[in-house]
């Protein structure tokens, strides 16, 4: 038994996961190392027994009984639903957010391994025989519940980042039978969302509106109607206008526009309601949500958004220019990156990460390390072994007879994906700071730990893929 | 499905290819960032070369530096502490350290709070500095002068000009740099070269330690030491002499050429000119009446009074004119429009025409220079006078090594030929000139060189202030000697006559027994009040260590005031000593400047 778990471990992965955790290691000792000799006291020293820990006690995973993970998987999820909720409570609070259980010498952050036991509900879930995601608006929901439950409870601690990784789980919902458009439609409205940062609501909205008819005239086929609702609009909005110039009255070109769009809209809405032409109904419909939601990001921003999050995202854009201030990290980790150069300043010779230019150097900002000593090729190298690691799970998952170890590598490929891209384009300023680790490289026992298991429980399911049906 | 694992691959392909190409544009493309980080973690700190010293001439420190301190801040490094406190400490006002964090509040950069802490102050601060973080000291060397004197000699420092900064890549923005006298001539001498250090610094200014274990380190090299020609208690008692007076010493080593005092007065205390303490006192002494920063032995043109009739003595002499033995009965002297008068008459010979400074005499010997027949005319005769005057480096810039060296007056013929018009003035029109009066203007400079020929009988060396310079020299023109157009043999019967001026002539206060002094007299007229009194000596005669011109403004005959100053200059630089103490004591305390 034991020789044949370890034959069908598979290797590729093993062997990924083992490079992912070396670099990791180097860099943070890099970034760490103070001169002086090797010391366990250390952060890399702290580092390295909690790995040391790890790979001993994923050993142990390798060995555990393969049909006990789907029948526990509730009462995981259960169990970590309560410690989400009792770390409101007792939690340690630090940094703004209360997330922390501090057990002695230990902390531990609920949170982190709050996503696996979600992959393992959700596999659980939506791996019955015969669940339809789309047919069954019961399902839906719960599905959406059980992915959108911990997420909340983690935004209540105060760590957004964290709580922004279970939108992750739209891949695994996507792979499951969402709808691809379900995906358009998101990625559209965060299109819309930041365009408003950059051109003003008249042009955002004539481009929206073009953009719509576009793909209604596409999908429906319908050119006449097309045509008709482009003259309706432009006949509106002249008459609004002519209302404005004659009356001189002071109002917006984009509430003329809007209401033009609206009365189109809606007329068009009622003709087809309850007449089985659903793409006719929804997409006037998406007009009207994403013209309205242009009207509530001043809202979502200025009200939801908490002032730390507002400064991020305006930095990221180009809005707020604070060098000094919280533009600083992104700053002084881009500069960290860009004097690496080509083939880095080489290990241990970085300087701006050792003197501690960059903040949170061997936690969230790790990826500054490699990029001042290892280089464009030591960046583009992660990047590209983690791209090799992510394929690896996917086409493991999908030789799965069981849909539930299937789900489950969906999810971790996702969340996987999710900490990785956002971590990385954070630290080159392609997305604002949302602190979360770079998986199996950021400092941080909790992190390694859950992600690892994560790895390893996925691994020992495919080991047994053959003997594993449900 | 494999449409969707395909979907989901391409959104993870798309992913790492856009981070590759951003990692690629900021890694390998752009450059800026790579300067960023140098300018982030390199700190270049120039290390300032001690600047050097200046000793006198008998090995006496007289410029010296002294350690001060900068108390700098870096802002983002700070932690709060109790500020009423703090300022107590520092001594400096809530109001300029608050008004220092609200416009750096970020800055990594170190700011200056407070400049020139002098060692007591920083001892003070110092040993409480621990308790706030972010504050640190910077030690700064400015200059001391151990004796409050030769001001104008010495020079000053201050913070360079924006033109010094164009002209001379040496300095940046906050340099010192030399700004008059010494300082300022060898400033290249004195400054040394710049080292620099390259340090690695943390986020908060912090220094890790050298950059690349020192090799980008460049040694400051100290500047050189000079050893200047001054004998400062000589500078001492002539500064001492002339408070309360208008006017100069000057005295130099005949032989060498080398100025052993150079008093201008009224002059000021140079620690007053020290650092920060400069801009506030060179505005209150630059405009103090009488003009303190005037450096009147380089500056003043004086007319010489009777000190100018040796030289004419001298010519005469050398055109054959006269002799030693030559006679004139005079009673004054008849200048057609007027008579020169003259408290001696009689039977004149030519010692006594010094000795007693007859004005006839040498109205007579002007008479026969200009009237010449081996001349055409009496401008020609004029303007070969003129080159025998120039020859004793009267009126002429004699190339000191000090700065705003004026040349002084002495019309060529074209002046008189425009002003009367040519063939209409003879040398009864420029009788004045026979005196040292008129259209003449000498430097106590000049006049000092001028004593120092008829020391040397017939030549000089280029006065000049620095004796030495490290181990290269000076340069090789202060050695070389210069020729007046009068031959030696003559200037024995000069000398004769001015030993009698102080044994038994005009100039008796400055006879010291046994110094053997020689002098002259000299009062000048001055349009604008009282006469100037004025000497001019050397001694001893046969072997003359140093020759001394002395001019105080508005005192009247030089015989009173400006013969015992320049005695007692003698006196002191040859014997050390004093012998007439009730002299020292009237001339030091006499208030001369009370009736300007």
């Amino acid at each position: 038994m034991k020789s044949k778990v370890i034959q069908k471990i598979d290797l590729i992965t093993l062997l990924l996961y083992f490079l992912l955790i070396t670099a990791g290691w180097m860099n943070i000792y890099s970034s760490s190392y103070d001169g002086s000799g090797f010391s366990f006291s250390s952060r890399y020293g702290k580092e390295l027994i909690m790995i040391l820990i790890n790979v001993l006690f994923l050993i142990g995973i390798l060995f555990l009984e393969v049909h006990i993970i789907p029948t526990v998987s509730y009462y995981i999820y259960g169990f970590i639903i309560l410690l989400l909720v009792l770390v409101l409570f007792i939690g340690d609070k630090t940094g703004g957010s209360r997330s922390w259980f501090i057990i002695g010498n230990f902390k531990l952050q609920p949170a982190e391994f709050a996503k696996l036991a979600t992959a393992l509900a959700l596999a659980k879930f939506a791996g019955r025989e015969g669940l339809k995601i789309m047919s069954n608006f019961r399902d839906l929901i719960i599905l959406l519940f059980i992915i959108a439950f911990p997420a909340f409870l983690i935004l209540l601690q105060g760590d957004a980042g964290s709580a922004l990784v279970f939108a992750s789980f739209i891949f695994v919902l996507y792979r499951q039978g969402l709808p691809f458009y379900i995906l358009v439609i998101i990625f559209i409205e965060i299109l819309v969302f930041i365009s408003v940062f950059f051109i003003s609501l008249n042009t955002l909205f004539i481009i929206l509106i073009i953009g719509i008819l576009l793909i209604y005239r596409i999908l429906t086929g319908n050119k006449r109607e097309t045509r008709l609702a482009a003259l309706l609009i432009i006949g509106l909005s002249m008459i609004g206008f002519m209302y404005i110039i004659f009356f001189r009255k002071n109002i917006p070109v984009n509430i003329i526009l809007l209401i033009s769009v609206s009365i189109v809209s809606v007329i068009k809405m009622i003709r087809v309601f309850n007449k089985g032409k659903l793409l006719q109904f929804i997409i006037p419909l998406l007009l009207l949500f994403y013209i309205g939601s242009a009207y509530s990001v001043d809202y979502v921003f200025n009200n939801v958004l908490k002032e730390h999050q507002q400064t991020r995202i305006n930095v990221l854009f180009g809005i707020e220019k604070d060098i000094t201030g919280v533009g600083y990290n992104v700053h002084q980790s881009e500069i960290a990156i860009g004097s690496g150069g080509f083939s880095g300043k080489g290990y241990l010779k970085g300087t701006q990460t050792k003197f501690n230019f960059v903040p949170e150097q061997d936690t969230d900002f790790i990826f500054c390390t490699v990029g001042e000593e290892w280089g464009f090729i030591g960046t583009s190298g992660v990047i590209i072994i983690f791209t090799i690691l992510l394929f690896r799970i996917l086409k493991i998952a999908e030789r799965q007879k069981s849909v539930y170890t299937r789900i489950f590598g969906y999810s971790l490929a996702s969340v996987l994906f999710f900490h990785y891209a956002v971590n990385v384009a954070m630290t080159i300023g392609l997305a604002p700071v949302i602190g979360i680790p770079l998986p199996f490289f950021s400092y941080g026992g909790s992190s390694l730990f859950a992600f690892s298991l994560f790895l390893f429980v996925f691994l020992r399911l495919d080991a047994e893929r053959n003997t594993l049906f449900s | 499905m494999k449409t969707k694992r395909f979907i989901i691959s391409f959104i993870f392909s798309i992913s790492a290819l856009v981070f590759i190409a951003k990692l690629f544009y900021i890694q390998v493309i752009d450059d800026s960032f790579k300067l960023s980080a140098e300018n982030n973690t390199l700190r270049h700190v120039t290390i300032y070369p001690s600047r050097g010293f200046v000793f006198d001439r008998t090995g006496k420190i007289i410029v010296a530096n002294q350690s001060t301190y900068d108390l700098k801040v870096v802002p983002r490094s700070i932690e709060a502490f109790d500020t009423v406190t703090f300022c107590n400490l520092i001594g400096i006002s809530k109001k300029d350290l608050v008004s220092v964090f609200k416009k750096k509040k970020y800055s990594y950069k170190p700011v200056i709070l407070k400049k020139q802490i002098n060692g007591e102050e920083y001892a003070r601060i110092a040993e409480n500095l621990y308790k706030y973080p972010g504050f640190y000291t910077e030690k700064r060397s400015l200059r001391t002068y151990p004796f409050p004197v030769a001001a104008n000699v010495l020079g000053y420092l201050g913070e360079v000009n924006v033109d010094e900064l164009k002209n001379d890549t040496y300095y940046q923005s906050g340099d010192y740099v030399g700004k008059s006298g010494i300082e300022k001539v060898y400033e290249t001498d004195l400054r040394g070269d710049k080292g620099t250090e390259v340090f690695m610094v943390d986020v908060l200014g912090r220094v890790q330690g050298p950059y690349k274990k020192g090799s980008y380190n460049k040694q400051a090299l100290a500047g050189k030491n000079i050893v200047s020609s001054l004998d400062i208690e000589l500078q001492k008692l002539g500064e001492f002499l002339m408070q309360n007076k208008i006017g100069s010493i000057v005295a130099i080593e005949p032989l060498t050429g080398e100025i052993l005092a150079m008093v201008t007065s009224p002059t000021y205390d140079p620690n007053l000119f020290i650092g920060k303490k400069l801009a506030e006192n060179y505005r209150k002494i630059e405009y103090q009446k009488n003009k303190p920063l005037f450096n009147r032995t380089l500056r003043s043109m004086y007319p010489p009074g009777s000190t100018f009739k040796p030289i004419n003595a001298l010519i005469a002499l050398q055109k054959g004119l006269i002799t030693d033995r030559t006679v004139f009965v005079l009673n004054g002297y008849d200048a057609g429009t007027h008579i020169v008068k003259d408290h001696v008459s009689g039977a004149v010979s030519f010692k006594k025409s010094i000795q007693m400074s007859s004005n006839a005499y040498y109205c007579t010997v002007l008479k026969l220079i200009i009237s010449d027949k081996r001349f055409e005319n009496y401008a020609n005769a004029y303007e070969d006078w003129r080159t025998y005057v120039k020859s004793f480096g009267l009126a002429t810039k004699l190339g000191t090594d000090l700065d705003f060296e004026k040349q002084g007056i002495l019309y060529s013929h074209k002046y008189y030929d425009r002003y009367y018009g040519k063939g209409h003035w003879n040398y009864n029109t420029i009788i004045s000139l026979a005196i040292g009066q008129g259209e003449l203007g000498f430097t106590p400079l000049q006049t000092a060189n001028m004593t120092a020929i008829i020391a040397n009988k017939g030549w000089y060396i280029i006065p000049h202030i620095v004796k030495d310079i490290g181990a290269a020299g000076i340069d090789k023109k202060y050695k070389e000697k210069h020729y007046s157009k009068v031959n030696e043999k003559y200037y024995q019967p000069v000398k004769d006559a001015m030993e009698a001026v102080v044994s038994g002539g005009t100039g008796m206060l400055a006879y010291v027994p046994g110094l053997d002094i020689c002098g002259k007299t000299g009062t000048a007229q001055n349009p604008h009040g009282k006469d100037h009194s004025v000497f001019i000596a050397f001694a001893p005669k046969d072997n003359p260590k140093i020759a001394v011109s002395v001019y105080v403004e508005n005192a009247g005959y030089g015989s009173t005031w400006a013969a015992p100053i320049a005695s007692m200059i003698i006196e002191k630089y040859l014997t050390d000593s004093i012998s007439r103490p009730w002299l020292l004591k009237r001339i030091s305390e006499a208030n001369l400047i009370k009736n300007k």
